[in-house]
């Protein structure tokens, strides 16, 4: 059922996502058709889905020839001319629900992502692959023109609405010339200038949108590799390419200058040393992933995140011109950034000499005493001095770091995971490969930093259990991903249980 | 102040005889109404009639020179009641609500009026949220013109016709003496189209002339004997009265050919996706020319025997398309046919799903597999369902959410961090954007019993340690949770905390103001504060949290009421103004008063890159549409990173989460100074100065260990 109504009726769905402007897109069509001889009906149904949920807005248009047609109120799986999606996800949704059909819909979508909330909120990366929805456009529209909109309408200082009608204007699918569409926004009377402009660069990139996969353009282009600028960088890098395979030197490098930046050449250094055995041991698979993704996890491990740490990445030039950049703050605007900050007692012993920082945290009796100056988050204006002084000594004292209680645990916990990598590297470079991808578990602050450790601490007792059993590294990887899968540690015990694996006290923490 | 401003509409209700209205569906009714002289009007909001209500909101003027009354009733129930002004005068009086829950509400009121029946033309007109998209409960108001006896009109979807039904409708309610339900789909309440409108009619009697001369006749009264005589009544006169009145009017309409073998008899409302359907099957044309006979009802109660006895007879099978269950209409043919002694075989429910909205591709399969049955010449050939391009988990779901910066949010947040320290708790739920709170990411609901029943749904629980919370809004409150949920809770000594969400307005239906609204509204006292009405029921633990944003505040003041020895209900009023209304009201004026020159300041919340890990816990207790995810800039780092985009309205949620949740250092909040005084701008640069100075110590620093 893929042919045109014969009598000439035209039949358009829109699928937005409340706030996009969808019902203002049927309007500016309705008023289109209506002022050049078409009967035009629109529907929605859009209850409590204007929040933020998805929308179908439907219309059907009919030349008007004096008797009423009689038009329906819901598009028909099978029997839509053209579709117009406000997201990719939503193009998708439409293809999903059959109002796509090949050799006839006209579909217009943009292509950037406005992420479900199920997207969003996984503890990794959730996010729903587009080229699986881009694909499916391509091979099963009639036509598919689509561009990011919603980047258009920013450039052009509009909105994604009008970007869209410009969109279909220029798709040729309604029989209506360019200027009776810009009358419709016209006549709407609301923000005609801009949505004029976002019309227009609307009707400028659907002459250009890509008509094939192939053309469509990838989201992250390849980065180049990071050059040595430095002496100390010429050193660094002359190791890397001596002593590591050709499939480890991106991290590497990259690990390097992370490492460099975090502490000093020393540091960078010391990567290199814990780095080198591993890569002996490993037997080239997969172009060396055991050494790349050692490298990677190490460099983010020696990298952890404390109060010193934070205190530079804050006080940096290049930070604040970031932050001016991303709020879009004009010239003549003045900005004061506030920082949420929040050091508990833990992490201030953690940042003194360790023995005092240990003497505290075994001291219950000091503890509840210095804890309550500990119980408050922070409002840190960092574009005040008596906020940015403090902190920006804080960030000197990246000198002394070596001597902190942080810095002890952290290393200790890194040999531990090197360790075990080792010894199973001996035997299974495979199963080492997984326990390298696990220190993914390991990030955030607080709460977060310490689950992360826990979860990873009964998966490294699960290896010792397990080490001379076949099967280990899907185990690791099953493990890690049920880890990953909720806030609490239910999945992960679960798959322990599954894997008869009994929960003793954790290896590493 | 309603979200959406009608003023154009209103002008529309102005038209006279030969103008042509354009407009919705429930617009169409509301100009119907003024023409056909209704006395008075009243109702309560929500999807799919809400802008019935905000349109007569809005007309205050026009309907104060026609003389008509109008009201935003408190509840369906006050609105249905209102009918009593029909009871004795020759008044015609509509109510409007969203069906099928506010006719629950509603039907006490009803039965009574459908009792003792009315003098003037009463009309109920129900926006019937079945089918995609509908937020309720999927039941028939079908059943609510059965039992009571009211007449029930389902005209089929086009201006025109639903224009002349409500006409139609009050002349059937005064011929009959009974109350008349429009029932108007959701696709049709929103529906666009045109008609050709008459002048407006003053009523001929308005409500102050008919108060000023009462009448009393304790025969329309329901109290014995009265009662008895009612039902007697009902049978005897009002009904025969009504059919009378249909038939003469032809109220139902005949479609395609007079005879044929076979014939489909459809629910006016269906009408239009039945024709699609017919149209997909080569049996009608665009224009509804169809090739099978057609009876399409048009008043779906009651039905005509001898209407359609004449259909049917002649044909040996006949399809009935009736959306919904039970299939009352179905069961009602049966028994006709079997009494006028005919051997046609129906078919219905046999080949249509038994559930679920009839959109046209559902009717185009149920009418295939009819044909199939009854006229196999006619049958389409069976057709391989075409296999989906993509599979369910290719595209996430997209379940309703709260609004960017809405001030529910942080209430929600709060209680996550209260349930991280206590447990979780039995939370019994209510009606209104504050239910979103069941949905990802925050999980929070165990029941919804209906509209102000959040209280009541939680007053089974006699805690013995842990108590039950129960939510409101405060539409839900002044709606009935006053009485139902507090004044219960109160007299039964329950120890349950209930937190009632006060945004200033009917959020949910459209920004409606209620009782408590702070705004000042010329045509409606406001500004009645929900904690005096609970201490005026006799709650003595209330707490008012003027501002939700602070989530400490919250957690701590819920903490309290979790815990807390004190006997009896707990209450909590949670205040912060709806971020969608503020935004409205505020954001014109700020723009203008930074035109104007004046210091004005803009906060929105940012993340940084480098110190965010990508574990997302922040949009678990926020899931704030502004809050999102992006690529990770960190070449080493491989889990997306939280963002925050321009669209923030920089409520403050994300700095106090981060804050009350001890969660991590990445959030910033930016101000933005307008037009800041010269004092300001001086001491801005000197401290700008000193700050690059350390910066550039620091730079170097930087340089001299850099790769
Ligand atoms: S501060 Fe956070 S929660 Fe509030 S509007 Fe901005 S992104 Fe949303």
């Amino acid at each position: 059922m893929v042919v045109p109504n014969p009598e000439g009726r035209i039949s358009l769905a829109i699928l937005a996502l409340g706030g996009q402007g969808g019902g203002v897109l049927a309007d500016w069509i309705l008023a289109t058709a209506e002022a050049n001889g078409f009967i035009a009906q629109g529907t929605s149904v859009p209850g409590v889905a204007q929040r933020t949920g998805s929308t179908i807005y439907y219309i059907e248009l009919f030349p008007a020839v004096g008797t009423p047609p009689v038009l329906a109120l819901s598009p028909v799986p099978g029997d839509v001319d053209i579709v117009i999606a406000s997201e990719l996800m939503e193009a998708g949704r439409a293809i999903q629900r059959g109002f796509v059909s090949a050799g006839r819909t006209v579909l217009i979508g943009s292509t950037h992502r406005i992420y479900a909330i199920a997207e969003k909120s996984a503890r990794h990366d959730g996010r729903r692959p587009s080229e699986r929805i881009l694909e499916a456009a391509f091979a099963r529209a009639g036509r598919f023109i689509g561009f990011d909109m919603d980047e258009a309408a920013s450039r052009a200082g509009s909105v994604i609405s009008s970007v869209m009608l410009g969109a279909l204007a220029a798709s040729g699918a309604l029989p209506f010339p360019r200027a009776a569409f810009e009358a419709a926004i016209t006549a709407g009377g609301i923000a005609v200038p801009a949505n004029l402009r976002g019309f227009a660069a609307g009707w400028d990139a659907a002459g250009t949108a890509p008509t094939s996969l192939r053309e469509q353009p990838t989201e992250a282009p390849a980065m180049s590799l990071p050059a040595p600028r430095s002496a100390t960088g010429h050193t660094l890098a002359a190791r890397i390419s001596a002593e590591l395979p050709p499939g480890a030197h991106r991290n590497s490098l990259e690990a390097v200058k992370r490492l460099a930046d975090y502490q000093d050449a020393a540091y960078a250094a010391l990567f290199l040393d814990r780095l080198k055995p591993i890569a002996d041991l490993d037997d080239g698979t997969d172009n060396h992933k055991l050494t790349a993704e050692t490298a990677r996890g190490l460099a983010l491990w020696m990298s952890y995140e404390d109060t010193i740490r934070v205190a530079d990445l804050k006080t940096r030039d290049t930070r604040l011109a970031r932050v001016r950049n991303e709020v879009k703050a004009g010239d003549a605007e003045l900005l004061r950034v506030t920082e949420y900050m929040h050091p508990r007692l833990q992490e201030v012993c953690e940042t003194l000499p360790a023995g005092l920082g240990r003497f505290i945290l075994s001291s219950p009796a000091l503890r509840g005493r210095l804890e309550r100056f500990f119980q408050k988050g922070r409002h840190v204006e960092t574009t005040q001095l008596r906020w940015f002084v403090p902190l920006w000594l804080l960030a000197q004292a990246r000198t002394y770091r070596r001597g902190t209680l942080r810095y002890q645990e952290e290393q200790h916990r890194i040999t531990a995971w090197l360790g075990l990598l080792t010894s199973i590297a001996r035997q299974d470079v495979a199963a080492a490969t997984e326990i390298a991808l696990t220190q993914r578990l390991i990030k955030g602050y607080g709460d977060t930093f310490e689950r992360g450790l826990r979860q990873f601490g009964l998966i490294a007792a699960a290896i010792e259990s397990r080490r001379n059993a076949p099967g280990l590294a899907p185990l690791i990887a099953t493990l890690r991903d049920a880890a990953l899968a909720d806030e609490t540690d239910t999945a992960l015990l679960q798959a322990l249980a599954a894997a008869n694996i009994g929960v003793v006290s954790p290896a590493i923490a | 102040m309603a979200e959406r401003s009608f003023k154009k509409e209103v002008e529309d209700l102005r038209l006279g005889a030969g103008d042509i209205f354009h407009g919705e569906g429930i617009l169409a009714v509301t100009k119907a109404l003024l023409q056909s002289g209704v006395a008075y009007v009243g109702g309560y909001q929500g999807s799919p009639i809400s802008h019935l209500m905000d349109v007569f909101a809005d007309a205050n003027s026009l309907l104060t020179e026609l003389g008509v009354h109008f009201e935003a009733s408190a509840s369906e129930a006050t609105a249905a009641a209102m009918l009593a002004a029909s009871v004795n005068y020759p008044l015609r009086g509509a109510v409007a609500w969203k069906s099928v829950v506010g006719t629950n509400v509603a039907s006490d009121a009803l039965s009574n009026v459908a009792s003792g029946g009315v003098t003037g033309g009463a009309l109920i007109i129900v926006g019937e949220d079945y089918g995609e998209g509908s937020s309720i409960m999927q039941e028939r108001t079908h059943a609510f013109a059965m039992k009571s006896q009211m007449w029930l009109l389902d005209p089929r979807p086009n201006l025109t016709s639903i224009v002349d039904m409500v006409e139609a409708g009050f002349q059937l309610s005064e011929a009959s003496n009974t109350p008349v339900m429009l029932e108007l789909r959701v696709r049709a309440c929103h529906m666009t189209g045109s008609f050709l409108a008459k002048d407006n009619r003053r009523p001929p009697l308005t409500v102050s002339q008919a108060a000023a001369a009462p009448v009393r006749d304790t025969n329309r009264i329901v109290l014995p004997p009265a009662n008895f005589l009612h039902e007697q009544e009902k049978i005897e006169k009002r009904w025969p009265a009504a059919l009378a009145f249909i038939a003469e009017n032809k109220l139902n309409e005949h479609m395609g050919p007079a005879d044929g073998d076979i014939g489909i008899i459809v629910q006016g409302g269906m009408f239009n996706a039945l024709n699609r359907a017919l149209e997909l099957l080569g049996l009608s044309d665009s224009f509804g020319n169809s090739q099978l006979p057609i009876l399409c009802l048009n008043v779906t109660y009651p039905l005509l025997p001898s209407e359609i006895a004449a259909f049917c007879a002649g044909k040996h099978s006949v399809l009935i398309v009736e959306e919904g269950q039970p299939e009352f209409i179905e069961h009602e043919l049966n028994t006709l046919l079997r009494r006028a002694d005919l051997t046609t075989k129906l078919y219905g429910k046999g080949v249509l799903p038994r559930a679920g909205e009839y959109g046209a591709h559902v009717l185009r399969d149920g009418v295939a597999g009819f044909l199939r049955a009854a006229a196999p010449a006619l049958a389409p050939p069976e057709q391989a369902p075409i296999v989906p391009a993509l599979a369910p988990a290719d595209v996430p779901q997209r379940p309703a959410g709260f609004c960017t910066g809405c001030p529910e949010r942080p209430i929600f947040t709060a209680m996550k961090l209260v349930e991280r320290e206590l447990g979780p708790s039995h939370v019994s739920a209510d009606i209104g954007c504050h239910l979103f709170s069941i949905l990802p990411p925050f999980n929070i609901g165990n029941t919804t019993m209906g509209y102000g029943l959040g209280g009541a749904g939680a007053s089974a629980f006699k805690p013995d340690g842990k108590r039950a919370i129960a939510i409101m809004g405060d539409g839900g409150f002044w709606h009935n949770g006053l009485t139902s949920g507090i004044g219960n809770a109160v007299f039964n000594k329950d120890d349950t905390v209930t937190l009632i969400v006060d945004n200033g307005y009917s959020a949910a239906t459209g920004g409606q103001d209620i009782l408590s609204s702070n705004a000042l509204n010329d045509d409606r006292s406001t500004r009645h504060p929900i904690e005096r009405a609970v201490r005026g029921v006799g709650g003595n633990w209330v707490r008012t949290r003027t501002n939700t944003y602070d989530v400490a505040g919250m957690r701590d003041t819920l903490r309290e009421a979790l815990t807390t020895k004190q006997a009896g209900p707990k209450v909590i009023v949670a205040q912060s103004e709806c971020m969608l209304n503020k935004q409205r009201r505020e954001k014109p004026l700020v723009a203008k008063a930074i035109k104007a020159g004046k210091r004005m300041t803009r906060e929105r919340f940012g993340i940084d890159p480098d110190t965010c890990t990508g574990d997302h816990s922040c949009i678990r207790l926020s899931g704030c549409p502004s809050l999102s995810v992006r690529p990770n800039p960190d070449p080493l780092r491989q889990d997306p990173i939280a963002h925050v985009d321009n669209s923030c309205v920089g409520c403050g949620l994300c700095g106090e989460v981060s804050h009350a949740a001890v969660l991590c250092p990445s959030f910033y909040k930016a101000t933005l100074v307008h037009n800041p005084g010269r004092w300001e701008r001086l001491r801005h640069a000197l401290r700008g100065r000193i700050i690059a100075s350390l910066q550039n110590l620091q730079a170097r620093s930087l340089a001299q260990r850099s790769f």
